[in-house]
């Protein structure tokens, strides 16, 4: 199962891997969703997930922040590690371990509460900032960050949800960078917006990854070549290829991900 | 297929075919079943409160005798001497009356005699007055009077010559008086204040029955009903919704819960006698134990309301807050809870509206009518003494020969609706301000 790009990628890489994944398998009550996936994220790099509906992708992205663990029928085994940590173990609280790793989700769910309270909402439970001042800072630096301070920084206390689309998707970004996370995952954080919004987050993505490893899921093909350094294509809950991005779009080793990257599959 | 899908192609545009036809027909006869529906449903409707508010009207209202009465200090000493004292003074107005309305007519001691029946023994009142304020000797003095049932049946065409059958309470000479003193302007229309703010009275006196002191006697009771379902039925749903996990024993309890909605009142009833009366001994009669009653009642109501508010938070603002590194509770209290609110609401004031015209358990557990004596000392004794509730009271007076007390049931309804209406308006403005800040 496992083939040998995949090992040695890993031994290649080892000094700057953020999260590395061995062997897991995801099952929703009888059904195998993810089949002994190996992966290595790396830091301050984007890795995008591609693959057709169902193969798992997302359903492996959410096994990065224990998000699995929020649905009663869905059981994870294998070996995740952050940082050499099993984010898996019994002492890791998957409430810390998620301030950690960040998430932002395919379709804009901003709270139904002002842009200010949406971004300081991460950093309040956290108890990172003491005065009102400092939270100030922390929520006008996340909108920076989220390229949306620009647009909204007269009117903090509207509603979040009165933005448009693309603008609530950077929103979510925005909120969830407050947290400093360490790695932010985005399942098709796309898939909603319109050609020019997504070109935005794009170039959004490109700026965090100065500060944060980021890891994607995409149904886009050319987004994944356009943001990502490091592709892995699932097929069917396997983890057919995994490599540079470049090399996966021109030169597939699998004979699946040539099929699935011309359009013959998918 | 290829023939099926050019087949309506070929036809005219403007001619039907025999296929959309029918439809047509179908569609408009499918129309008409509706609003005929919706037309009977609103005609009930409003036969239904014609008659409530025709029946019900003259319950707020009472008849008066307004008499500007003169005593002269010469009577009044002379009255004093007397033995009789009451009698006297009744013999007085009699006679002031009588000159009023009959250019003396009629004999006094006649009048004295329907006056009695019709207003009751007002000597006493007069005496009353007098003594306190002998200042008004010699001057005009307003007098207003209450009259008695049957006068006011009378007045009201529930008792005609015809029907009328001489008996110690109204005779055949009473009735002219009645309309001597109509005629003389002497009767008129007031606010019965005594039915809006009074207590329950004996059978015999429709006119002093009031409905306020099963007013209060309800308003305790909702603040019980509050206090007790709110927290546990909002506890109990986040619990079932949020937390627990989807195993038999929280299948059994759902199915239980939604049982529970459907279980008759009066069963809760012997329930509340069985378990608050006879074994924790709690006072018997009292709206502490009404209202844990009607708790217990109106929990499934609110639990159902709330699950179905918290089942309709979309799950993607749980994620969002769970991605955020928000603790369930958290997630729950912060996001979830703040949108279902409204929807809480709503189950809540539709609960407690529900329990606001419940009868039969209270029944059940003795706070019938007539307990309804007298307001509570304050607010202690309003949870623990004896009293009655306005749906309670209602029935009391329905099941009362004393035809007086039929329009006393029916304003009484009036008076109910009244609440159940304030609470409904309530709960909308409520909600609209909810949803606005969300």
């Amino acid at each position: 199962m496992l083939d040998n790009t995949i090992y040695n990628e890993r031994l290649d890489t080892m000094n700057d891997v953020k999260i590395s994944a061995r062997g897991v398998n995801v099952f929703y009550a009888d059904t195998h969703a993810i089949k002994d996936v190996d992966v290595d994220i790396k830091d301050k790099m984007v890795t995008s997930f591609i693959g057709p509906s169902g193969c798992g992708k997302s359903t492996f992205l959410r096994c990065l922040n224990r998000m699995n663990d929020t649905i009663d029928i869905c059981r994870v085994t294998g070996d995740i590690r952050m940082d050499g940590q099993d984010i898996n173990a019994k002492e890791v609280d998957p409430v810390q371990l998620r301030a950690k790793v960040g998430m932002v989700f395919q379709k804009p769910n901003p709270f139904p509460k002002s842009i200010y309270d949406n971004v300081s909402y991460g950093p309040r439970i956290h108890g990172m900032a003491r005065t009102k001042a400092e939270m100030d800072e922390i929520v006008e630096k996340s909108l920076r960050r989220g390229a949306l301070w620009d647009e909204v920084k007269d009117r903090l206390h509207a509603p979040g949800t009165g933005l448009s689309g693309g603008q609530q998707q950077r929103l979510c970004i925005a909120r969830a960078v407050a947290t400093e996370p360490q790695v932010l995952l985005m399942d098709e954080p796309c898939s909603a917006l319109d050609p020019i919004a997504t070109a935005q987050i794009e170039e959004l993505i490109e700026e965090l990854r100065q500060n944060f490893s980021v890891v994607i899921v995409t149904h886009s093909m050319q987004q994944a070549a356009r943001v990502s350094q490091r592709t892995a294509f699932f097929h069917l809950g396997n983890l057919v290829e995994y490599g540079e991005t470049g090399q996966i779009f021109t030169n597939p080793t699998d004979s699946r991900t040539e099929s699935y990257i011309t359009g013959r599959i998918g | 297929m290829t023939d099926a899908t050019q087949s309506p192609a070929q036809g005219s545009l403007s001619a039907y075919d025999a296929h959309t036809a029918k439809r047509n027909t179908a569609e408009k006869r499918f129309r008409a079943y509706g609003l005929t529906a919706i037309v009977i449903a609103l005609t009930l409707l409003v036969i239904l409160f014609t008659t409530i508010i025709r029946s019900g009207a003259p319950a707020f209202t009472r008849t008066v005798v307004e008499i500007d009465f003169t005593l002269t200090t010469p009577q009044f000493e002379a009255a004093e001497k007397k033995l009789l004292k009451t009698k006297e003074y009744n013999m007085l107005f009699a006679g002031f009356v009588a000159d009023a309305i009959s250019d003396g007519a009629l004999d006094q001691a006649a009048v004295a005699a329907s006056l009695e029946r019709i207003l009751g023994k007002v000597g006493g009142d007069i005496r009353t007055h007098y003594r306190a304020n002998p200042g008004d000797l010699d001057t005009p003095v307003a007098f207003e009077l209450s009259t008695s049932s049957r006068a006011e049946q009378y007045l009201a065409g529930d008792i005609t010559r015809d029907t009328l059958v001489d008996s110690r309470f109204l005779t055949a000479a009473d009735l002219d008086v009645i309309d001597r003193m109509k005629d003389a302007g002497f009767i008129k229309t007031a606010l019965d204040t005594t039915f809006l703010f009074g207590a329950d009275a004996g059978v015999d006196n429709p006119g002093g029955a009031g409905i306020g002191v099963a007013v209060i006697g309800s308003f305790f009771m909702m603040l019980v009903v509050l206090v007790v379902s709110l927290p546990v039925a909002v506890a109990a749903s986040i619990y079932l919704e949020e937390f627990a996990p989807q195993n038999w024993f929280t299948d059994l309890i759902e199915v239980n819960i939604s049982n529970l909605a459907a279980v008759p009142s009066i069963v809760f009833g012997i329930l509340g006698l069985a378990v608050f009366i006879q074994f924790a001994h709690l006072p018997q009669s009292s709206p502490i134990v009404g209202g844990l009653v009607l708790a217990l009642m109106t929990l499934p109501t609110i639990i159902i309301a709330t699950r179905a508010a918290l089942k309709a938070v979309p799950p993607s603002i749980r994620d969002a807050a769970l991605g955020l590194g928000a603790s369930k509770t958290q997630a729950v209290f912060h996001h979830v809870l703040p949108l279902a609110a409204p929807g809480i609401l709503t189950g809540t004031i539709i609960g407690l509206a529900q329990a606001l015209g419940e009868t039969a358990p209270l029944l059940l557990i003795g706070m019938v009518g007539f307990v309804a004596r007298e307001y509570p000392d304050g607010l202690v004794s309003g949870f623990t003494d004896a009293n009655s509730a306005m749906p309670a009271q209602i029935y009391t007076w329905a099941s009362r020969a004393d035809p007086g007390f039929y329009e006393k049931a029916w304003g009484g309804i009036i008076i109910l609706l009244i609440f159940l209406l304030s609470m409904n308006i309530i709960a909308i403005i409520l909600r609209k301000r909810f949803e606005r800040r969300w």
